[in-house]
């Protein structure tokens, strides 16, 4: 398996990754405190006040990138779970392991910042939106993933027990988007019309861009960093039983 | 000897599980219990006004149908598990997807049905009446057969985990959530004049969608229990 | 810019309240991520050294 002159199979053993992971992560937290910079700047001194909501909906350059990232995170660790399962792989499970925290955070920054535009624009901290409630259960579910992995002490079925989880997740949030949805149209006094949302200017999108790749790569640097501590952390696991294998970790790093 | 059939094997499992069930009957009637006082404790709560009790009949009826499956799932794995019976059916012949299905309609025989059945007498309680009735007790019939199906997948997920009980609400209770708005809808806009034909066909396709993929999920989740 | 004022950019049209807090706790949020994180780094690496 090469592509462009690499070996990338070379990368999915701990040994080779562990280097790999340590000199990827200043770049990603470079790019990600520069694109943040710079979407920050847009956001707050380029980007023209909206005429229907004013200044208040500048939350909205950091609510929509936390909540893209709140999704797109649970579907990175239900991918690398899901590969895990199918691979046997033991890095995979780490990856979605090192994935859930960060994913669990944005989700509750996407939740807060979410009541926090909510409560100026609509005069409510929280309505049950279809996009509130998924995003509220998405929580749940991050929450779950964790617990279930803290709460089994053999290491090879929590990896497992927990991607199952993760991947009987990824079928439900769709679902409950959907039925929430319906079910708005069912009660039409309690919902609010998310939809006719004004026209963004440019300057706006661009700033919302720019956030979310800075997310993105803040994500990325931040996972790999915990993916090295967990690779530690399991190892010294191991080798309470196992003295020799320090010699490898030694040589990995 | 001829090896059993995928059928055969079904029914032997659905009928050991029943003679077990029936050998305990106070594990069956704990569920139907549980869902009289939860049901009860609403009125005493909320007050007894007729008209408010009828709005609030759909979504209490049905947390609380789903709080007790939720109680009862424990049961469908944990003594298996830990008389090491489990261990031998993953051994069998058959796909561990049909043990499954075996043991969550045992299961679903054992404490669904009775909620079911006792629902129309709660709904008369809170002043449902005609086919507001009817639809509830539709809902629950094709609503909690998914809860157990799902609920399978949490159940073998804890197996003998500490704290178990507490742990599989967190893991379950999220993915019941479509299941509770279809089937209160169900009830509810049956009671606003608009029928429930729409939600039920959706309670319909989660049953449908709940048993090509729960037996599976819970099949590998046994596996990594056990392993 | 339209920001005449430090004190104009603050208040956010009335708004700055709601405002700065999504800022500033998405802010403390993820500092305190790498903050925990290089912790947990630390504590990891020295309980290996102890292992070891």
């Amino acid at each position: 398996m090469s592509f462009m002159g690499v070996n990338w199979l070379k990368y999915s053993s701990p040994q080779a990754f562990y280097p790999l992971a340590g000199s990827l992560i200043p770049w990603c937290a470079a790019a990600a405190i520069l694109l943040i910079g710079v979407g920050l700047y847009i956001g707050f001194f380029i980007a023209p006040t909206d005429f229907q909501q004013g200044e208040a909906y500048r939350i909205i350059f950091v609510h929509v990138p936390a909540a893209w990232m709140s999704m797109f995170l649970y579907v990175v660790m239900a991918a690398w779970a899901g590969l895990g399962l199918g691979l046997n792989a033991r890095l995979s499970f780490m990856m979605a392991q090192a994935i859930a925290p960060t994913g669990a955070m944005f989700t509750f920054l996407a939740l807060l910042t979410g009541a926090m535009w909510g409560k100026p624009t609509w005069g409510a901290w929280w309505v049950w939106d279809a996009r509130l409630t998924s995003e509220l259960i998405l929580l749940f579910q991050y929450a779950g993933v964790m617990l279930l992995r803290t709460s089994i002490d053999d290491l090879r079925r929590a990896d497992r027990a927990s991607a199952v989880l993760a991947l009987v997740g990824v079928v439900n949030v769709p679902i409950i988007y959907f039925s929430v949805r319906w079910w708005n149209t069912l009660h039409q006094g309690a919902s609010v019309s998310m939809t006719a949302a004004p026209k963004m200017a440019a300057t706006m999108l661009t700033a919302m861009l720019l956030m979310t790749v800075g997310f993105w790569m803040y994500s990325l640097a931040v996972t790999l960093a915990r993916m090295r501590c967990v690779m530690v952390e399991r190892e010294s696991l191991l080798s309470w039983g196992k003295q020799a294998s320090m010699q490898e970790v030694a040589e990995a790093r | 000897m001829s090896r059993p059939s995928m059928w055969e094997t079904l029914r032997g499992i659905v009928r050991r599980d029943l003679l077990l069930a029936m050998r305990r009957r106070s594990d069956a009637a704990m569920s139907v219990f549980f869902l009289v006082i939860v049901a009860s404790l609403f009125p005493l709560g909320v007050g007894p006004e007729p008209a408010v009790l009828r709005m609030i009949a759909p979504g209490v009826l049905w947390v609380a149908a789903l709080l007790a499956c939720l109680l009862s799932l424990g049961r469908v794995f944990t003594a298996d598990y830990l008389d090491g019976v489990l261990e031998q059916m993953l051994l069998i012949s058959q796909p561990l997807a049909v043990l499954v299905v075996g043991k969550v309609f045992a299961h679903w025989l054992i404490s669904g049905l009775p909620v079911v059945l006792l629902s129309p007498l709660l709904g008369l309680q809170f002043g449902l009446g005609g086919e507001s009735l009817g639809v509830l007790v539709l809902s629950l019939l094709l609503g909690t057969p998914t809860l157990s199906m799902i609920g399978a997948i949490g159940a073998a997920l804890v197996l003998g985990v500490r704290g178990s009980g507490l742990l599989i609400a967190l893991l379950v209770l999220p993915l019941y959530v479509p299941v509770l708005i279809f089937g209160a809808g169900a009830v509810t806009s049956s009671l606003a004049g608009i029928g429930g034909e729409a939600n039920l066909s959706l309670l319909g396709a989660c049953l449908a969608l709940s048993l090509f993929f729960a037996p599976w999920a819970t099949a590998a989740a046994l596996r990594i229990a056990l392993e | 810019m339209q920001w005449g004022s430090l004190e104009e950019f603050l208040a956010m049209g009335g708004y700055g309240l709601y405002v700065w807090t999504s800022f500033g706790t998405t802010a403390l949020c993820m500092g305190w991520e790498v903050l925990a994180l290089w912790r947990r780094r630390a504590a990891a690496v020295a309980e290996h050294r102890d292992v070891s």
